[in-house]
């Protein structure tokens, strides 16, 4: 009589190992919280009919190991204040980059193994403005598609707001700008980028 | 050719039922080592004494820090603010919320007060004359921390439990 259940003990624990690995390597799915992202990502409201309608994105962590990361990707971390929480936001910029920080004159640079991130709704948002730069080891994942609602689905692009981070190089990362692609090699010398126009 | 197909079938099943199994074993191994425990070799000078600087092989346990069941004292891997492919191994000396007094390294530095801000631990190496740790980087965030080390296994003669 235990034979079934046996069974069916063992094709869940498999199962169950299968699903923790790829959730581990590949990526997992996420609901957005808060409204820091608006208006690439927003959040559901608390009661269930409109919980529905948060966005649900997947992130994936393929590039996590090798810290694959372009400036202007949506990504997920560790919050620094809070270990238990993940955070959605805009890396904006990477190690040796200036960043000015938006509404004030402060310029800072971002120190060895650090970046900045962003959300995109700037009223609404806890980020490296108010603790910093964090180091890119938090970072846990890239934003790559929305997958709920239906009307909202789609890919999250990599977008860097303009005038705001100056480089000294751009750590062999491609951008893309309509059908050209462009690879930056710097070298020593600053150079003010003007941020992707919208095309 | 119509003769090898019912060979091949047969063959085919069991390189599938191999390929199941090798995959929930590589999935057991993966899921032990991520969340369970792990083994490191820990290189460097930073943790002497309680560490020889040539390499030993410690077992890391990574349920603590999961747990947020770290307490002074321990001893942590956890990925270096300043190098994230790189995991360091170093002693808890400060929680979250906690008042420190570091002493300077040199003769001519200054005595800090540091409190450990909300989120963040204290890490110091024990070989305080050669160890990076958050005398330079500053305290840590917890996320960082991967695992508590809880035993080492080698050198055979020193199995220690920390």
């Amino acid at each position: 009589m235990a034979e079934p259940l046996w069974f069916l003990a063992k094709r869940s624990a498999a199962a169950a190992m299968i699903c923790i690995t790829f959730t581990d390597i590949v990526g997992n799915f996420a609901t957005i919280q808060g409204n820091s992202m608006q208006p690439t990502l927003q959040q559901g409201h608390k009661d269930f009919i409109s919980l529905l309608k948060g966005d649900v994105v997947f992130y994936e962590k393929i590039s996590a190991p090798a810290y694959k990361y372009c400036r202007g990707d949506v990504v997920v971390l560790r919050s620094p204040t809070d270990p238990d929480q993940l955070m959605v936001k805009r890396l904006i910029a990477m190690q040796g980059d200036w960043v000015n920080v938006p509404g004030s004159h402060e310029i800072h640079q971002i120190p060895k193994g650090r970046c900045w991130v962003e959300g995109d709704n700037g009223n609404l948002s806890l980020d490296s403005r108010n603790f910093g730069p964090i180091p890119l080891g938090l970072v846990k994942g890239r934003v790559t598609i929305k997958v709920w609602p239906p009307h909202r689905i789609g890919r999250v692009e990599r977008v860097l707001p303009e005038g705001q981070v100056m480089f000294t190089d751009m750590h062999s990362c491609v951008i893309t700008r309509s059908c050209l692609e462009y690879t930056f090699r710097l070298g020593e010398r600053a150079s003010y980028y003007q941020g992707l126009a919208a095309s | 050719m119509s003769q090898w197909f019912p060979k091949l079938k047969p063959l085919g099943r069991e390189v599938w039922e191999r390929s199941v199994l090798l995959t929930q074993f590589l999935c057991c191994i993966h899921i032990i080592k991520e969340h369970v425990v792990e083994i490191h070799q820990v290189m460097g000078p930073s943790m002497l004494p309680t560490f020889s600087a040539v390499g030993d092989v410690l077992l890391v346990e990574r349920l603590s820090t999961k747990f947020q069941r770290i307490k002074q004292g321990d001893v942590v891997m956890a990925l270096s603010p300043e190098n994230p492919r790189l995991i360091v191994c170093k002693r808890v000396l400060g929680l979250e919320g906690e008042n420190l007094v570091v002493m300077p390294t040199h003769g001519s530095g200054r005595v800090q007060h540091i409190k450990v801000p909300k989120g963040h631990v204290w890490l110091q190496g024990d070989n305080l004359s050669n160890s990076t740790d958050s005398r330079h980087y500053g305290p840590v965030p917890y996320g960082l921390l991967r695992g508590k080390v809880f035993l080492r296994v080698w050198p055979p003669g020193g199995w220690t439990r920390f």
